[in-house]
């Protein structure tokens, strides 16, 4: 992708966030979208470009009344709007489309209408994974941390600790889920769910949406919203089996994802004034710091751990308050970019002074899959 | 007793060497005749090279303990808190895994503790390949 040449142009998560049982899954995409429309003075009419996860583009299109020339319904887990983010971008440069809305909607906690994959018993990890007791993402997700805290020399307090510090960011955002401070011994006295996890440092299970809407840079200074511009993007798989990942310190998917989004966007990491980094677990930012190379292998709990990561650090990391403490409705990644969005147009309750380019990076599944994606406020 | 039962596997003709083998007490694992290399889970040609010429040998059923977590809540067919663990094994893949006649604890679930097969027999077609301590080492473990 050419940086600068799409832009954000449409932004917005459901009117609620938490629990809303008068919304189906569905309903929740819609009331994202059609926020996301009215943000950007758009109608149905003018989308000709539909993607979207969790539901089919099928479902969307017709559900809202659009008519599309592309969709794509790529679905990896919580990082799959990242990844529409970027064949998005590819779609509009080419010319596929000229407006394209991504939807995500999911009754996480009230479970109106919720679609949930199955894990069929003859597939590989129906064969070799679910025999042995593993009961979704707390169980799995973790399982390679011990092998890291070992390798590392790292210990269940520094684990807590990336808790403690999201927690300081969701007390200044009102939409937060979560907002009176922890401590490490809050974290590490909460009810044990997957040794060496605490209920603490799992991700909140909670309802919600968000819809972007993206075209390319000649028109997007025609919208009524600042113009968020792509810089750079990257995207990988690794495995479907958390067992089987080729190293349980590092996300290969992570490291592939990273590296392509940083070239794409021909910065350093000095460069970058906000990240954020899918946290669906407390181990995840200190995987995606490493694996994006802000950090030396080892060394990203520790900077945690100094608050470079916190508020008046020089990385604010997971401003909105993360998966942690905002909001987790069981695929994050959208609410990861309206964050990177908020920042972008400076508008975020916790907003970075000054902050002119953003990395969002997501995971999908059991570090199953990753995309990151590059902004920023500086127009071509 | 746990209440209900674990989740049963349903063998496909690309894994089922791997069940005829535990089955008959053996761990099944793959080999390439082109590469040598070794590798699981079970699929009829070489991850690596993608050259089909590949091989099924007896796997000697050691290992170490990789990682895990201990699981506190319940789960038909398991009684918590219990161990869902990853062991690699000698011959280098790693497998997801329980480890059986062992406490369910940090103190006595040591990582690299050097474990061996041991053969649960679901039922007439299935058999599981858990783990256990390797006979000859102390309740701690002991690293390589």
């Amino acid at each position: 992708m050419k940086p600068k040449s799409i832009a954000i142009v449409g932004a917005a998560e459901t009117t609620e966030l938490g629990r809303i049982p008068n919304l189906s899954q569905i309903g929740l995409h819609a009331d994202a979208a059609l926020n996301a429309m009215k943000d950007a003075g758009l109608g149905p009419k003018d989308i000709d470009g539909v993607a979207t996860a969790g539901e089919t583009p099928v479902t969307i299109a017709h559900y809202l009344g659009i008519t599309p020339k592309w969709v794509d319904g790529t679905a990896v887990g919580g990082c799959s709007f990242m990844i529409h983010v970027r064949h998005a971008a590819a779609a509009l440069e080419s010319g596929l489309c000229k407006t394209v809305l991504i939807t995500h909607g999911e009754s996480g906690r009230s479970g109106v209408a919720r679609s949930r994959p199955a894990v069929s018993p003859g597939s590989l990890a129906g064969q070799f994974e679910l025999p042995y007791g593993p009961m979704g993402p707390p169980t799995l997700f973790t399982i390679p941390v011990l092998r890291y805290m070992k390798t590392y020399g790292i210990t269940e307090e520094q684990l807590a600790t990336v808790a403690v510090v999201q927690r300081e960011w969701a007390a200044k955002n009102p939409r937060a889920t979560f907002h009176d401070p922890i401590t490490v011994e809050d974290v590490l006295g909460s009810r044990m769910i997957a040794y060496p996890f605490r209920l603490l440092m799992c991700c909140l299970v909670t309802d919600g949406g968000g819809a972007l809407i993206l075209t390319t840079a000649d028109r997007a200074k025609d919208f009524p919203q600042k113009p968020v511009y792509l810089l750079g993007t990257g995207e990988s798989v690794e495995t479907p089996m958390v067992s089987q990942m080729e190293d349980f310190t590092s996300s290969r998917a992570f490291r592939v994802a990273g590296a392509k989004a940083f070239d794409e966007a021909g910065i350093t990491h000095k460069d970058v004034d906000h990240l954020m980094i899918y946290d669906a677990f407390a181990h995840l930012p200190i995987y995606g710091l490493e694996d994006l190379g802000f950090c030396k292998r080892g060394e990203a709990a520790a900077f945690i751990g100094e608050r470079h990561t916190a508020p008046g650090g020089k990385l604010p990391l997971n401003t909105n308050g993360g998966g942690l403490s905002y909001m987790h409705s069981g695929m994050y990644g959208m609410y990861a970019l309206q964050e990177s969005v908020r920042q972008m147009r400076g508008i975020a309750p916790a907003q970075v002074p000054g902050a002119k380019l953003s990395v969002c990076h997501g995971v999908g599944g059991m570090f199953a899959a990753s995309g990151t994606i590059i902004m920023t406020n500086e127009g071509p | 007793m746990p209440e209900g039962q674990r989740a049963r596997p349903q063998p496909t003709p690309e894994t089922m060497h791997f069940w005829e083998g535990t089955r008959a007490g053996e761990l099944r694992l793959q080999r390439c005749n082109s590469c040598d290399k070794t590798y699981f889970p079970p699929r009829p040609f070489c991850p690596a090279c993608a050259s089909r010429d590949v091989g099924v040998f007896r796997a000697t059923g050691k290992g170490r303990l990789y990682s895990y977590v201990i699981h506190h809540r319940p789960v038909p067919g398991f009684t918590p808190p219990y161990a869902i663990a990853v062991v690699e094994l000698d011959e280098g893949p790693r497998m997801m895994t329980n480890i059986v006649d062992c406490p369910q604890t940090p103190e006595a679930l040591v990582l690299d503790m050097l474990l061996e097969v041991a053969f649960e027999k679901i039922d007439d077609e299935i058999t599981l390949p858990l783990f256990r301590p390797a006979k000859g080492q102390g309740d701690k473990g002991a690293a390589r």
